[in-house]
């Protein structure tokens, strides 16, 4: 087991090295930065600001200074908020995190009841008509579901606010402030949970096929205990099993906010932060961001496998 | 050994010919149990729909997609625009089936090129194993880790800043999401070549003494061929919904080109969003019911072609 992490810790290393080496490059590679974007700085001057930000410098040069101060904890200035991108981050990730842990929570909620009562109802009219709507649910394009109900809820019926995470201006504390931000958060919260309840569901539900076909289930049923029972406390325990290893494939969603969700309904998230310096080429916070999520999809792979050999002490690592 | 070798060459000879007769019958059988599966045939007879729509619809339109009629300008839909006109006055109907070509294109071409590539690597990989599967195991897995989006995203900036012309953008495109795309492919493929090559048929060809290549071609690679057929439908769909993402931000194929995304891209504008949804949500339909029936089409193949992943 030891040897096993110490293998997987050397070897998520190596591959992060390389990631963050090809995440450089494809940044220092793209045309164009933030300073030869801003219309309003002389020539000269920018040549002064490329000094001051080293951007003069050969890319590997570059690259390893990059490195050095990321293992000092420093992982750079965001040069359009003048800010340090680890603060950034800080500001920007709960209010992701909070549309994420929203919307998980819902996706698990529905997608077991629903994979449960599809499971046990097979090829009934109720089990067809899930699979259906969970092909729908995971074949909507987002921005276009996002687009959709703010047309529909937000500027037809006027019953939800469009975008944002508070009203324009409103001061509210208290309980009147978690009422505004709830009132933002619904729209987005329902788009991210339809758009993650497809695959879910189908998982749940055929776990749920294979653990009621099992023996034990028929030897709950032959005690004559009640079939709620037998659903819920039998079956569904061991149905839900195998899922913790999801948790682990989560991380990454959970901490790097939405790219899509949050730019439609402008949510002031970690990814909207990306997709507003993605226009301003703001390097140091692009690198910054696609580095913390491959650092998270490392991690939760891990966790997963962990999780995986917790859940099933069969499995060897 | 001579009149040996001459026995095995004509026993080779043979062989394709019986396989092709009880494959033929298998697939007839595949193909018969597909048909009894409503919600599949559904799918496909709406995929069949969606491309005739498309590459056929536009030959009756009398209007053509990139005409501006600066006389009927953001009119709404009426009988003789059936979906309204943008602010060129171009008739919208003729413009989502145009577009339509587009995205369909993307979708099936970049399937086809990230199939190709990730059943090439991963074939290679699990079955020549040691090095050769290291180094391309370690750069799928890279490419694993790095999220795709923010990929994608970098590579359409590009793009834009070397000024690609806006007909080559579509091919680049496709490029691009078969270099997200295999990877995972190709992970897949490579596990299922690990457990094949160890079944006895594939010690029986070591033994004809076979080469390489007539063992990777045409002993292991048509026993995954089913997989990747429901791979590659499901593909599809995703590629579709991908491309659309990335036109909808303007970093996909771009404009005066129509692709279901970039049309979509008029809702960012908020006049259009507001007062003319005529502009925006009939392309993101077609994107919608696209995408569903090929889910539904592969969902039945699946049951039919993938009997270990019954649902």
């Amino acid at each position: 087991m030891s040897t096993y992490l110490v293998k997987r810790l050397t070897y998520m290393i190596i591959i992060l090295f390389a990631a963050s080496l090809l995440i450089f490059c494809l940044y220092a590679f793209t045309p164009g930065d933030f300073i030869s974007g801003n219309m309003k700085l002389s020539p000269e001057r920018k040549e002064e600001l490329r000094q001051i930000y080293g951007l003069n410098k050969p890319v590997l040069e570059r690259y390893a200074i990059w490195m050095k101060n990321a293992f000092h904890g420093d992982f750079g200035y965001s040069l359009a908020q003048q800010k340090p991108i680890l603060q950034l981050f800080n500001e920007y990730i709960w209010n992701s995190f909070l549309l994420a842990i929203v919307s998980t929570f819902f996706t698990w909620l529905i997608s077991v009841i629903i994979g449960v009562i599809a499971a046990y109802k097979q090829y009934s009219w109720f089990d067809s008509l899930i699979m259906v709507v969970i092909f729908a649910a995971m074949s909507i394009p987002s921005f276009f579901i996002g687009l959709l109900l703010i047309k529909g809820f937000a500027v037809d019926l006027k019953w939800l606010p469009p975008g944002g995470m508070t009203t324009t201006g409103s001061n509210a504390t208290g309980f009147a402030y978690m009422k505004e931000v709830i009132q933002h958060m619904t729209l987005p919260v329902v788009v991210m949970t339809l758009l993650s309840l497809g695959s879910l569901t189908r998982y749940f539900r055929s776990n749920m096929i294979d653990v009621i076909k099992q023996d034990y289930i028929r030897t709950a049923r032959a005690k004559g205990l009640k079939e709620r029972k037998v659903l819920f406390t039998h079956a569904l325990r061991n149905a839900l099993l195998p899922a913790i290893t999801l948790v682990g494939f989560e991380l990454p969603a959970l901490f790097g906010g939405s790219l899509i969700i949050e730019k439609i309904f402008n949510w002031p998230g970690i990814g909207q932060l990306y997709m507003s310096s993605f226009s301003s080429r703001d390097y140091p916070l692009l690198m910054g961001f696609t580095m913390f999520i491959a650092i998270l999809t490392v991690i939760g792979t891990l966790l997963s496998d962990l999780l995986y050999k917790l859940a099933d002490p069969r499995v060897k690592l | 050994m001579s009149a040996m070798s001459g026995n095995l060459a004509s026993g080779g000879a043979k062989a394709p010919f019986k396989a092709n007769a009880v494959k033929s019958s298998l697939w007839r059988q595949s193909i018969k149990r597909l048909m009894r599966n409503k919600l599949a045939v559904s799918g496909f007879v709406i995929v069949i729909f969606m491309i005739l729509l498309c590459f056929i619809g536009p030959l009756f339109s009398p209007y053509s997609g990139n005409h501006n009629n600066l006389a009927m300008m953001n009119k709404a839909p009426s009988a003789k625009h059936w979906l309204g006109t943008d602010q060129l006055g171009r008739d919208v109907l003729t413009r989502v089936m145009l577009a339509g070509r587009i995205s369909l294109t993307v979708g099936f071409a970049s399937m086809v090129l990230s199939v190709f590539i990730g059943s090439l690597l991963g074939a290679v990989a699990g079955y020549y194993r040691g090095v050769v599967d290291q180094i391309i195991m370690r750069i799928a897995d890279l490419l694993l880790t790095i999220p795709s989006l923010p990929l994608l995203f970098i590579a359409g900036a590009m793009l834009s800043a070397w000024k690609v012309p806006t007909d080559y953008r579509m091919y680049i495109v496709m490029i691009m999401l078969s270099f997200v795309g295999w990877p995972g492919l190709a992970r897949l493929v490579r596990g299922e070549m690990l457990s094949l090559r160890e079944r006895e048929y594939m010690q029986a060809t070591i033994v004809l003494g076979l080469r390489d290549r007539r063992k990777l071609f045409h002993h292991l690679l048509p026993n995954i061929t089913p997989l990747l057929i429901v791979i590659a439908t499901l593909n599809i769909g995703g590629s579709i919904l991908m491309e659309s993402v990335l036109s909808f931000f303007g970093l996909g194929v771009i404009q005066p080109t129509p692709t279901w995304g970039n049309m979509i891209d008029s809702a960012n504008n908020l006049i259009d969003f507001q007062e003319r949804p005529w502009l925006w949500i009939p392309p993101g339909l077609c994107i919608f019911i696209t995408v569903i029936a090929i889910n539904i089409f592969g969902d039945g193949l699946r049951d039919v072609l993938d009997p270990k992943n019954k649902r």
